[in-house]
């Protein structure tokens, strides 16, 4: 009966591509975390110095939010990857694979490392002393006696690791890693709950088999069944090449590549200028729920080939602007900036605003008397404001407050999924809404009109990366897409895929979209 | 036997392991003809093991010299000169993740041996220290204490030493299979010509297995001589006191026989 959603449908045929990069990910940041803590490990046992010490920075990267570690090694790899090209003339993709690989890697340390020093410690000094005794070398001592006794403990520590790695691989989707973390970050921004338990359903059960595979290892090397650790080995390779191939498979060819933040009108933005594209005869892929900071530099190193931006957004974040000048003029400075600095194309606007506004529920306006942000400043003391994660750290925010004077009673940062929920329900009495959400007219929310232009404009517009600048196939596929999306348009199509009763997947809200538009 | 005599000579050995703890050995001098079977007797911390350890150089003198065969150990390999002498550790010593046969046959595995050649020689060695075949393929812990400490003296036999050193090896089994394995080892030391050195606290084994018994106190040999030298003429209060033992033992059991006849 299930099977018949088509929200649970569209969830497992996505699997074999989320699945396959997912364990390719896991699977490669755990042996990478092997081959360097094993080693480091045997000489640490001896070096009680270096041992403090490695397992103390090891500690502290454990400490650091698994998200932000991942989301570090993006800049830093960019600027590797910069050097490398600067010096070598080649340059790898520093978006996706790499940074999560390195840092789940790196997450994957600690267990791996205080478990084997502490097994390896922990063999009986007798029993060394008998290795000795009997004639062994120190190293023939450590491969023939402790290694082997501290087996168990050291296993311990793989099978933490790998748990640990394959949970927190489903935060590398926002660095541009395809994984199971996909099916979470798009369900929770499209209310899509479907999604979200499958996604972690999906990961607990590949914790949970890769758990007990090693732990079939473990029991056939501690039993020495030398045939049957081969088989279980060869199989497990096999079985990881197929998985990890699915991926591969799943997006073979693609020609270009089309990214996406990780929101609603993002997603189908992007799927479609996919359709478009794929329309045309040209092969192309979407890289989700890509951190806003991320998309941008994936577009300049050339990991992305388009996106839809927003004037204000690269305004104020990229080009670190604080004054706000009339529409036109941020329009026609950001294209000029853009290629000068990066050159990065902009073909232009797709004819449609997303600006950041205050919106409240008109009953409580009503009483409060307001209006307009004018209104505001006398009340805003009494007054909560929910927010998404961005907004209370982002210049707009500064410059909104000191314009009007605002200072809130409090200030709370949530998903934007339950930023509607919140405001509806009285939680908090305004929120930084976004012009082009469907929710906006759902709950007939006032939002209130911004008289001394302190917030930017906001207008949509497409990007083009500085190597595909001059792909005229690419471009000309695209331009009709130019001035064609009208607000209500948006609005409509981001409702489709936000929830309610008629909730449909992005793709589908791209193609009813264009539909419309395309009259 | 004449061919490569295996005696043991320390000269002057003194030991500190550099705790602040003074010194485990005094100017130690020690000689063990070849053939001989040695007891070292003394309480705990008297530094018979660290004397005995000095002989394979699992611990080395900080002053004197230890020759074996007549070279001095500190100028050769540690290694090779371990894997040509038997060595019974104190608590047995078996590693637990290997087999019977495995724990035997370690020391052939590290000189090179063939598998066959291995498997053969086990065989020999379970023969010798009469442990049944059917026991080769299990794990230490499956074993009774005197199981194991017979597989620990198979293992220190496996490479054909001449020169066996052994750490308490009888300890920790009841008295009866004690008895049975010190006897059974007195006659493999015979039939085998060996050279051993046993360190015990138990003056009564000391007595009934040795040729000769070395008496330690506190880092110094005290007296050395054959087990009636010892007992006629102890030159201390100390050897005095421990020889007293087996004599009042002796004696007790001679009574309980004597008034059991009349």
């Amino acid at each position: 009966m299930a099977s018949f959603d088509p929200r649970v449908q569209e969830a497992w045929a996505r699997l074999p591509e989320y699945l396959g990069a997912h364990v390719a990910l896991s699977t490669s940041a755990l042996a990478l975390g092997l081959a360097l803590s094993i080693p480091l490990a045997l000489i640490s046992v001896r070096a009680p110095r270096l041992r403090w010490l490695l397992l103390t920075a090891a500690s502290v990267i454990q400490t650091i939010p698994s998200l932000a570690l991942l989301a570090l090694f993006y800049p830093l790899l960019l600027a590797l990857s910069l050097v490398a090209k600067a010096a070598f003339g080649a340059q790898f993709s520093a978006l996706g694979f790499l940074p999560s690989l390195l840092a789940l890697a790196l997450y994957s340390m600690l267990p791996i490392l205080r478990n084997t020093v502490t097994g390896l410690v922990g063999v009986d000094d007798a029993v060394k002393e008998a290795a000795l005794g009997v004639g062994m070398t120190p190293k023939q001592s450590l491969y023939r006696v402790e290694l082997p006794l501290a087996l168990p403990v050291i296993m311990a520590g793989v099978r933490t690791a790998s748990v640990w790695v394959i949970g927190t691989a489903t935060l590398s989707t926002p660095v541009g890693q395809t994984s199971l973390g996909n099916y979470i970050f798009t369900g929770l921004q499209t209310q899509n709950w479907v999604f979200v338990v499958f996604g972690c359903v999906a990961a607990a059960l590949l914790a949970l088999a890769v758990d007990q595979l090693l732990a079939l290892f473990e029991r056939l090397i501690v039993k020495r069944e030398r045939k049957k650790l081969a088989a279980a080995g060869a199989g497990a390779l096999v079985l990881l090449l197929a998985v990890g191939g699915l991926s591969e498979f799943a997006g073979s060819g693609a020609g270009y590549v089309v990214g996406a933040k990780g929101f609603p009108e993002q997603y189908v933005l992007a799927a479609l200028l996919s359709q478009r594209l794929n329309a045309a005869g040209l092969s192309a892929v979407t890289r989700s729920d890509l951190g806003s900071a991320v998309i941008f530099n994936a577009l300049v190193g050339g990991d992305v080939d388009a996106y839809v931006d927003y004037s204000g957004t690269i305004w104020t974040n990229t080009m670190h602007r604080t004054d706000t000048p009339k529409r036109d003029v941020v329009l026609k400075e950001m294209t000029d900036w853009l290629k000068q600095n990066y050159r990065v194309k902009v073909l232009g606007t797709l004819g449609f605003e997303n600006a950041y506004v205050l919106a409240m529920r008109r009953d409580r306006a009503a009483a409060l008397g307001i209006r307009s942000l004018d209104d505001l400043a006398a009340s805003a003391p009494r007054l909560a404001v929910g927010g998404d994660y961005e907004i209370f750290g982002r210049p707009e925010w500064r410059a909104l407050r000191e314009a009007y004077g605002l200072s809130f009673r409090q200030e709370r940062a949530m998903q934007p999924t339950f930023m509607y929920k919140a405001v509806v329900d009285g939680e908090v009495d305004l929120i930084t809404a976004f012009s082009s959400d469907g929710e906006i007219a759902e709950y007939d929310l006032l939002t209130l009109p911004d008289p001394k232009q302190a917030i930017p404009p906001y207008d949509a517009v497409l990007l083009i990366a500085p190597k595909r600048s001059e792909d005229a196939r690419l471009t000309g596929v695209l331009q009709p897409l130019i001035g064609r999306i009208p607000i209500e348009r948006m609005r409509e199509a981001n409702l489709l895929v936000t929830g309610g009763p008629n909730q449909v997947p992005p793709e589908e809200a791209a193609r009813r979209l264009w539909a419309a538009i395309s009259k | 036997m004449e061919a490569q005599p295996l005696a043991i000579e320390i000269i002057e050995a003194w030991k500190s392991y550099g705790n602040g703890s003074g010194f485990a050995l005094k100017g130690v001098s020690l000689h063990v003809e070849t053939g001989e079977f040695l007891a070292l007797v003394g309480t705990s911390g008297s530094g018979k093991t660290t004397l005995l350890k000095l002989v394979n150089r699992l611990a080395e003198p900080t002053r004197g010299r230890v020759l074996v065969g007549g070279a001095d150990v500190s100028q050769g390999d540690p290694i090779e000169l371990r894997r040509r002498i038997g060595y019974v550790f104190q608590g047995v010593g078996l590693f637990p993740h290997m087999t019977v046969a495995e724990n035997i046959g370690v020391t052939l595995t590290l000189l090179g041996w063939n598998e066959t050649a291995i498997e053969k020689r086990v065989a020999e060695l379970l023969e010798l220290v009469r442990l049944p075949q059917a026991i080769a393929p299990r794990l230490p812990a499956s074993l009774s204490g005197g199981q194991a400490q017979r597989v620990g003296v198979a293992r220190a036999l496996a490479a054909s030493p001449r020169l066996m050193l052994m750490d308490e090896p009888f300890g920790a089994v009841d008295p009866i299979t004690r008895d049975a394995l010190s006897r059974d080892y007195r006659a493999l030391h015979d039939a085998l010509k060996l050279t051993t050195v046993l360190v015990t606290h138990d003056v009564m084994e000391a007595v009934i297995l040795a040729d000769r018994i070395a008496v330690l106190d506190e880092g110094r040999l005290v007296q050395e001589g054959t087990p009636q030298e010892l007992l006629a003429a102890p030159k201390e209060a100390y050897v005095k006191e421990l020889m007293a033992m087996p004599r009042r033992q002796a004696e007790r059991v001679r009574s309980l026989q004597g008034g059991a006849r009349s």
